[in-house]
């Protein structure tokens, strides 16, 4: 039995549904990011694990006992908003002992939680300060100190860091990182930022319009997409998408390509038995930017690389790479190159396409061919 | 060129403000007459009044007038002054005010933090408490102070302007909730407190400014309340207006305007008092629902 299983749930308002049969299973300790567009539902779905929302149908358990009937403070979780949500008529201590006291925890006991939470989150000389006082990275540890003290067996997260500045936002990210090393309690965690959900998840649940798309680590999201909106939600620069016909080539298939009026037919060396039946039809090609790079002559002659050579439409330096852009079959692709190698806006540069890691789907469908 | 137009600019501006300030000044004045012409002529003699100028100082200053408003003065066949009437609007202002804001904050929390089916159709209804004339519901609210039993009492006053006050102060305290954020409520759930629990450690400390506006708003109403004084109470049991109105009305041939003028200053002085006192809270109250921030 998981730390949380999430089975069959279903949300609707009316004749409107939220969630569409939500299955999501996570071990003790785990990390997990709910991540999808706003509107997809991971927030309605936080709310039901936490009580905060009925559950239409379908069944949540936590630590084993299915809380559906049990209300927010029976469940054992403490959750972290994205307003903080902290009390301001409180100091940063009551703020964290407050619910403490409600469940009756003796006065020196309450002390001693406090003071080890101040600890772990670097926060004593805070303790006396009212939330107005703090600023934003503040407030939010101080968020997290309250869901700390009550010591649950689940965490949850609402977009805790969507309010932050884009540099604090990744220095809490790191401690959230850090703090989850430390206490080791499961935690579900809810953002719309793919970034967050690559570098701080275990398990990733990918969600569009009230389902889950993909379920699985971060590492086989972004490498094993199930799909076109996962391929294309996940990853940044995103992926690149490249409507192509396919065609025979020396007993196997290709890939049919165009650019600046020179025709290429790149090699599928990968899967080419799946990719036959499609042969005179057209697929969508998933090529990450970072599979696209200058030419690396000790690689340029194995099989799963392809050498083009294009016109740079616009190159944007980052510092660490450069993303140049081209156009494929009528298509902006990007391509991310180091700076050392990338070449001027309007000129012309040999690429090479690394295609042992290319995935394709139908158009029809969206969905993944191979 | 440039130099001559400045100048005639700054000239014709310092003038506009001459203007300006010179009008802001008389109608200060203007509004401040009646008052002025209060306090003076309750501190002349009666002699005086008559031999003198309405808007003349008083030749010798005396404080009888105020003596006898307060204490002696003859009020229909009772001549013990406006104290005792004074006393008793103290004694269901005071309740009234606080019940009315009391009741108004946990409308406005309920129907802000925990919507229930037909909420927003509740405050519509109840809005339209405040469009309603006094005089409409006299009838009804004599009967239903006779069957409560507290007819002719302090506390059916308390309870008139009870109901009749909770239609502004649930407005103020809803419209002054729904900009604090519901997630608030919601970690207060999930710490485990209860709907009394948060209303009473969170959403009622947190209230000050929008208590602030409902006290003064609801002290100063009552208070000035006449029609609801005068229908529903008699005797020694009337509010100060009621008082006032029949201290004026009762003659003993001679008409003591020092006596009335300061027997309606006496009237006056609690609202005025928090105003002076209280009226930059009222101001930054009543903006505080609007302007989140």
């Amino acid at each position: 039995m998981g730390a949380l299983s999430i089975r069959e749930v279903r949300k609707s308002y009316g004749t409107t549904e939220i969630l569409k049969g939500i299955n999501i299973e996570i071990e003790e300790g785990e990390f997990l990011i709910l991540v999808g567009p706003s509107g997809c539902g991971k927030s309605t779905l936080l709310s039901m694990i936490a009580g905060l929302d009925s559950i239409t149908s379908g069944e949540v358990h936590i630590g084993g006992r299915k809380v559906n009937d049990l209300s927010p403070k029976d469940r054992d979780i403490a959750m972290v908003f994205q307003s903080y949500a902290l009390y301001p008529n409180m100091t940063v201590r009551q703020n964290i002992s407050f619910g403490l006291e409600i469940r009756k925890v003796p006065k020196p006991e309450r002390e001693k939680i406090v003071a080890q939470v101040a600890q772990i989150l670097q926060m004593e000389q805070l303790l006396d300060r009212k939330p107005s006082q703090l600023s934003g990275g503040q407030r939010q540890r101080v968020a997290m100190g309250r869901a700390i003290a009550r010591d649950p067996t689940l965490f949850l997260f609402d977009e805790p860091l969507s309010n932050l500045d884009a540099k604090l936002r990744v220095e809490m990210r790191t401690e959230i990182k850090l703090l989850h090393k430390r206490v080791g309690k499961t935690i579900v965690y809810v953002t719309h930022d793919q970034v967050e959900a690559m570098t701080l998840g275990d398990k990733i649940a990918v969600m569009k319009a009230g389902e889950v798309m993909q379920f699985g680590t971060p590492q086989q999201i972004y490498d094993n997409p199930a799909n076109l909106f996962v391929a294309s939600f996940m990853g940044s620069p995103s992926m690149n998408f490249i409507l192509c016909q396919v065609v025979t080539l020396n007993n196997g298939v290709g890939l049919q390509m165009e650019t600046g009026g020179q025709t290429h037919v790149f090699p599928v060396n990968r899967a080419s038995a799946a990719l036959s039946a499609y042969v005179g039809k057209q697929v969508i090609v998933g090529i990450r930017p970072e599979k696209i790079t200058h030419k690396v002559d000790f690689l340029a002659g194995a099989p799963s690389f392809y050498v083009a050579e294009a016109q740079i439409e616009i190159s944007e330096p980052t510092g660490a790479d450069t993303l140049l852009m081209i156009k494929i079959n009528d298509k902006n692709i990007v391509c991310r190159v180091h700076p050392e190698y990338a070449k001027l806006q309007g000129e012309r540069m040999a690429f090479m396409f690394d295609m042992s890691k290319t995935v394709y789907f139908d158009p029809a469908t969206e969905a993944r061919i191979v | 060129m440039a130099d001559t137009s400045n100048t005639q600019t700054q000239g014709a501006s310092r003038f506009g403000r001459y203007v300006i300030y010179t009008l802001l000044g008389l109608v200060c004045l203007y509004y401040l007459l009646p008052l002025f012409i209060m306090v003076s002529t309750s501190l002349k003699t009666l002699d005086d009044i008559r031999s003198g100028n309405l808007i003349a100082l008083p030749n010798e200053v005396t404080f009888e007038p105020w003596k006898e408003a307060w204490g002696s003065a003859c009020i229909g066949v009772r001549c013990e002054g406006m104290s005792v009437y004074f006393w008793n609007s103290f004694r269901f202002v005071v309740p009234a005010v606080l019940i009315s804001t009391l009741v108004g904050a946990f409308n406005g929390y309920v129907l802000t933090m925990w919507r229930f089916k037909g909420s927003d159709i509740f405050f519509s209804a109840l809005m339209i408490g405040c469009f309603i004339p006094f005089q409409v519901v006299l009838l009804p609210m004599a009967r239903t102070l006779g069957e409560l039993g507290i007819s002719n009492s302090i506390a059916g006053l308390i309870f008139v302007h009870v109901v009749y006050g909770v239609a502004f102060t649930t407005l103020f305290f809803r419209n002054y909730y729904v900009t604090i954020p519901d997630e608030l409520v919601k970690a207060a759930k999930i710490d485990g407190a209860g709907f009394l629990r948060i209303f009473w450690r969170i959403i009622l400390p947190i209230s000050t400014p929008i208590i602030v506006v409902s006290i003064i708003w609801q002290f100063t109403q009552i208070w000035n309340d006449f029609l609801f004084g005068v229908v529903f109470s008699s005797g020694d049991r009337q509010p100060v207006t009621v008082a006032l109105n029949n201290l004026v009305n009762t003659s003993t041939g001679v008409i003591g305007y020092n006596v009335d003028m300061a027997a309606a200053i006496i009237a006056a002085l609690p609202t005025l008092f928090v105003y002076i006192v209280a009226g930059k809270y009222f101001v930054r109250g009543l903006t505080a629902g609007s302007v989140k921030g």
